[in-house]
């Protein structure tokens, strides 16, 4: 066997040395990243994040290469899109679906991080950069929901630009700078398609922020005690292989939803060109805004509905000084479970909240419903941390494994 | 240079201990800020109205084929704009609510013309988040105060346009306009 390096080795190596790519992607997302052995499903929703970000960018790259930014010209542009274009039903279906799938991912990774206490020390600035994210995602989707200039695009635009009116003083100059004329028009939507481009790329740049912060102290797990470097396996090929799996259960779904439901997302409205003149009977957002609209709708006053919106997602970068335990994952903490599953339903019943007219049953449980959301980080979070005993946490990740084993 | 005073050196201290170098960096640093700024202003600028979209513009309307109790809707400046010639009741229920039951006080009287009292033209845009409220139609829903009812989130207004129940803050704003004869209209 001769010791000799192959043409293409040296070559690598050449590159390497002069721009670390490939070790820098190894580094990252490969073999050199140790992760603990004993991670959970739920920690494949991070990756799967990623391949929908991915995916947006793709199908919304080339959805703009027929899209046309004009009131009068966008809706059939869509239509156009949805008839003639090659493929170009697919597109759309992928973009429009992908959408609310890369929310559904994200509420499951954020759950995943708030059941296993993800957010607390070292892990902070790693969490304000998801939240940042989420931020993002969600101007991103609220601007392409506009695009298509159907009826639910323009009232919802107009509904959610006239939130900033809230505010005293500036609200009325914030708002007609937002639209750049005296309602939801033509320059509205030119501003928002590109910033619609923008965004996506924006969140690219946290992604990096993201990891980058994950890679200081490592993943969170399970059992939220620290890992012990034995029981770290390289993410590749160990989770790289998991991930690959999970993404294929996930394709399934999705996929099973672009070509058989591909409507049942969205609303049918949307297929009504906007007219400004005629407000639909029941507006609603799309389902993945429902729970913060059922808020905004649960307070009677226009300007403390609106901080209450916003509120609801800007405590989320307090959390981890909220949150009293110094215990991260709830498997350990016996009363702070049954809350977080309380909110977890809680925030599906804001959900249903949101999609009904506000009258009645409705709103009265999204009254409800608010107040527990906040009384779950303001009251819940600090007092059951400094109240309940958790149990014991074992000493290391192997432990319990190798106790059941003797 | 023999005779250079220590307070021209660069690192001499002031009064308040910072050095002239400092001071270089602090004024270089504002300036830059100061620049940056100005140079973002016309970028932030571009996003306001545009100047032909602020170019003002009018609509007129000819009031005569409306009839008592009818009502229509014109646009203005891509708004729409209610106009509704009022009964004598709906205008006797204006002016008999007492101002602290309403939420902006303001007068029937000062919401219309004198003399044409019975035209009440408004902005057809719900003060609370934008929506077009229902009432001019004639099937229409009217809320509680029969006049107009925005059903996106359960505001009230009564027949002089004012805000009485729900979450908007403002009475229908009231557009300018004048009467140009006896049935014609301008608005803006
Ligand atoms: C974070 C990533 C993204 C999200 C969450 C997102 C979300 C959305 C949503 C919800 C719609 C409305 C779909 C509909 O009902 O028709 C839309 C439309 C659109 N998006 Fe995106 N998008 C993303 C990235 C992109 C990118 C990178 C582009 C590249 C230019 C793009 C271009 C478009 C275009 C042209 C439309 C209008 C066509 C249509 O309505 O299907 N999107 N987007
Ligand atoms: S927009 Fe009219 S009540 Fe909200």
């Amino acid at each position: 066997m001769s010791t000799e390096k192959s043409v293409w080795r040296r070559a690598f190596e050449w590159h390497e040395a002069r721009l670390p790519l490939v070790s820098f992607i190894d580094n990252s997302v490969g073999s050199k990243y140790p992760a603990p052995k004993n991670l959970n499903y739920f920690w494949n929703f991070g990756s799967l994040a990623g391949f929908m970000l991915v995916t947006m960018i793709l199908t919304g790259i080339f959805l703009a290469m027929n899209y046309t930014p004009h009131k009068d010209m966008a809706f059939d542009s869509v239509e156009r899109i949805m008839r003639d274009v090659n493929f170009g039903w697919l597109i759309r279906y992928m973009h429009a679906n992908g959408a609310s799938f890369f929310f559904i991912v994200v509420y499951i990774h954020i759950f995943r991080g708030l059941y296993y206490g993800s957010y607390k020390a070292p892990r902070e600035v790693l969490w304000w950069m998801g939240i940042l994210i989420f931020l993002a995602m969600m101007a991103t989707a609220f601007m392409g929901y506009v695009l298509p200039w159907g009826q639910m695009s323009f009232w919802g635009a107009t509904v959610i630009t006239n939130l900033f009116s809230a505010l005293p003083i500036i609200g009325e100059p914030i708002v007609t700078f937002l639209w750049g004329g005296f309602g939801v028009d033509n320059p509205t939507l030119n501003r928002f398609f590109s910033l619609h481009y923008l965004l996506p790329f924006v969140i690219v740049g946290l992604v990096v922020f993201h990891i980058w912060a994950l890679h200081i102290p490592g993943s969170n797990n399970p059992l939220g005690i620290e890992a012990a470097p034995a029981d770290k396996i390289p993410f590749h090929p160990y989770y790289t292989a998991k991930d690959a799996f999970g993404l294929g259960v996930f394709l399934l779904v999705y996929f099973a939803i672009v070509f058989w439901y591909p409507n049942i997302l969205g609303d049918p409205l949307n297929y009504v060109v906007a007219n400004p003149l005629v407000t639909p009977t029941h507006i609603v957002p799309e389902w993945y805004f429902l729970p913060f609209y059922a808020i905004l709708r649960a307070i009677p006053d226009k300007l403390l509905g609106v901080l209450a919106m916003f509120g609801a997602i800007l405590v989320l970068f307090v959390l981890p000084w909220l949150d009293t335990s110094r215990v991260r994952s709830a498997n350990f903490r016996p009363w702070f479970r049954v809350f977080f599953w309380l909110f977890f339903i809680n925030g599906l019943v804001l959900g249903w909240c949101g999609s009904q007219l506000p009258e009645g049953l409705p709103l009265v449980l999204g009254r409800v419903c608010t107040f527990y959301y906040f009384f779950f980080f303001f009251v819940i979070m600090p007092v059951v941390g400094w109240m309940e005993t958790p149990k014991p946490l074992p000493a290391s990740i192997s432990s319990p494994v190798m106790k059941a084993a003797e | 240079m023999a005779n250079m005073a220590p307070a021209h050196t660069p690192e001499s201290t002031g009064a308040d201990g910072e050095t002239r170098r400092d001071f270089l960096l602090h004024t270089t640093v504002a300036f830059g800020a100061v620049g940056t700024a100005m140079a973002v202003w016309p970028l932030i600028s571009s996003m306001n109205p545009a100047a032909d979209t602020l170019a003002l513009s009018t609509t007129e309307f000819n009031l005569g084929g409306l009839q008592e109790g009818q009502a229509v809707t014109i646009v203005w400046r891509g708004k729409p704009v209610f106009v509704r010639y009022r009964t004598p009741a709906e205008i006797e229920a204006a002016r008999n609510t007492p101002m602290n039951d309403l939420v902006e006080p303001a007068k029937d009287e000062d919401r219309v013309k004198k003399g044409k009292e019975k035209y009440l033209i408004l902005v057809g845009v719900c003060t609370h988040l934008g929506c077009i409220p229902l009432g001019t139609k004639a099937m229409d829903a009217r809320g509680d105060f029969g006049g107009w009812f925005c059903p996106c989130h359960g505001s009230h207004y009564d027949t002089s346009g004012r805000i009485r129940k729900g979450p908007a803050p403002e009475n229908l704003k009231v557009p300018p306009y004048q009467f140009l004869d006896d049935t014609t209209v301008r608005i803006g």
